[in-house]
């Protein structure tokens, strides 16, 4: 009898002591609730706040990109009108499609565990784990035929000044978005030399057309420091204005717009590679509550990761959402 | 609102757990007819580029689309429509320094760059 008090003192003791290995972790609250909360119903809404705010950050880095883009393509409207030429919109629609299935199947799995459906969440999981991968293997499709065609980024893109791959006209070039047009022949490399030699430091622009700038500042602090180079009539565009339903061929555009060309896929694959990294990261986190799902960690009560693995797979769907159209159906 | 709500009864809450009592259920027939939807739309993106506009018009109405789509995802895939009202603020907040930061930056490239060119080569420095 004695032994038998001395041990629930000593369990009383043990339960004081917040160091202790042996005393009840959870002290009579259910597993899932972290001591500094009050309620299950806290925690869960101050893990979504949290989730909310990360997904307001992810949304502001994109903007990030998203503004290189608004701004590239405002200046430089028919360079992408040319070099979208070279993503191929089926791809891009069947991905659309693609993502959007695995949106609703993550979203559906979110219903299975709030639930408790075990068996459901796990067939929803891996739906959208196959999504997710079936994204990343036509992304990766997309990524090779462009590796070769020489329209990588950076050095590896053809059009880029410091191109350092084969010539064009050599090289295993497919079928995939092959069409001539697209190419420059051996005339049109030389004709594009001859233009950057016309740019060369020993020509100079002898004459301006149209009136000569008139700076209304001048002679004041106010006085522009950043004269324009060259001053065009009124109405007049250095733009290639191609007629309605022309297609913009590379031929037809300015020098310093071709120079232009190898930045539209240093944005795309810029964004496109960013998302698919989140693509990647969500897949991980997918598999991680699929093992804790398979389980049984989640039921009516908590379900928290499952709802927040789903916010972030969605607001990977979301971006592609703004990718697909911004970047493969250039008009 | 009056769609399945798990009721706290129904899966035996502890004492002082509410949580459950918060649990929103999306309806299937919700979930499919958004995925409908999205599909719809993707379709609708993709065939109006065989129409002209114009250069401006068909970015915005493509914009217009994605908004639409992007409205549809986080109202009933992230669940916004019956969350706490405070997670939508932080979306829009977002959202809305995107678009500040866009259009200020696009308002500042209209005025300096439209006819932005390369600056001529300088003149060779005369020999010192």
């Amino acid at each position: 009898m004695s032994d038998l008090v001395s041990k629930q003192q000593a369990a009383v003791t043990l339960a004081g002591d917040p160091f202790s290995p042996t005393r009840d972790p959870h002290h009579g609250h259910p597993p899932h609730l972290a001591h500094h909360f009050e309620t299950p119903e806290q925690q869960y809404s101050s893990a979504k706040v949290g989730m909310w705010v990360f997904l307001a950050t992810e949304l502001l880095m994109f903007g990030g990109l998203f503004c290189a883009y608004s701004v590239y393509r405002h200046n430089h409207p028919e360079v992408f009108e040319f070099a979208h030429h070279y993503l191929d919109r089926s791809l891009g629609a069947i991905n659309t499609i693609v993502l959007i299935t695995s949106s609703l199947t993550m979203a559906w799995g979110v219903r299975c565990a709030q639930l408790g459906q075990r068996r459901g969440l796990v067939l929803c999981l891996v739906l959208t784990l196959i999504g997710g991968a079936g994204f990343m293997t036509i992304k990766t499709i997309e990524y090779h035929h462009k590796y070769v065609e020489h329209v990588w980024f950076g050095a590896g893109n053809r059009y880029s000044k410091h191109y350092q791959g084969p010539s064009i006209n050599e090289g295993p070039f497919g079928g995939h978005q092959s069409e001539s047009a697209l190419r420059m022949t051996e005339g049109e490399r030389q004709e594009a030399a001859a233009d950057k030699e016309m740019m060369a430091p020993t020509t100079q622009p002898t004459e301006s057309f149209g009136p000569a700038f008139v700076d209304p500042n001048a002679g004041t602090p106010d006085e522009s420091k950043i004269k324009p180079t060259q001053v065009i009539p009124a109405g007049l565009s250095t733009r290639v204005r191609p007629e309605v339903g022309e297609e913009v061929r590379y031929e037809d555009l300015p020098q310093f717009e071709k120079d232009r060309v190898s930045t539209f896929f240093n944005i795309y694959f810029l964004m496109t590679g960013l998302h698919g990294i989140h693509v990647l990261v969500g897949m991980g986190l997918i598999t991680w509550i699929l093992v804790r799902g398979a389980r049984g960690a989640f039921g009516p009560l908590y379900y928290t990761p499952v709802d927040l693995v789903g916010l972030y797979w969605h607001l990977v769907d979301l971006i592609w959402i703004f990718l697909f159209p911004l970047l493969y159906l250039i008009h | 609102m009056s769609d399945e709500t798990i009721e706290p009864s129904s899966v035996a809450a502890a004492p002082g757990e509410d949580h459950a009592g918060h649990v929103h259920v999306v309806p299937p027939w919700l979930l499919l007819a958004v995925f409908a939807a999205l599909l719809v739309l993707t379709f609708v993106t993709v065939a109006i580029t065989h129409f002209d506009f114009g250069r401006t018009v068909n970015v915005w109405v493509a914009l217009g689309i994605a908004v639409a789509k992007a409205t549809l995802v986080a109202l009933f895939f992230m669940h916004l429509k019956w969350d706490s009202p405070f997670n939508g603020l932080v979306c829009v907040t977002a959202m809305f320094f995107v678009a500040l930061f866009i259009g200020i930056t696009l308002l500042d490239s209209k005025e300096t760059a439209v006819n932005f060119q390369p600056p001529p080569v300088p003149a060779a420095r005369p020999a010192e």
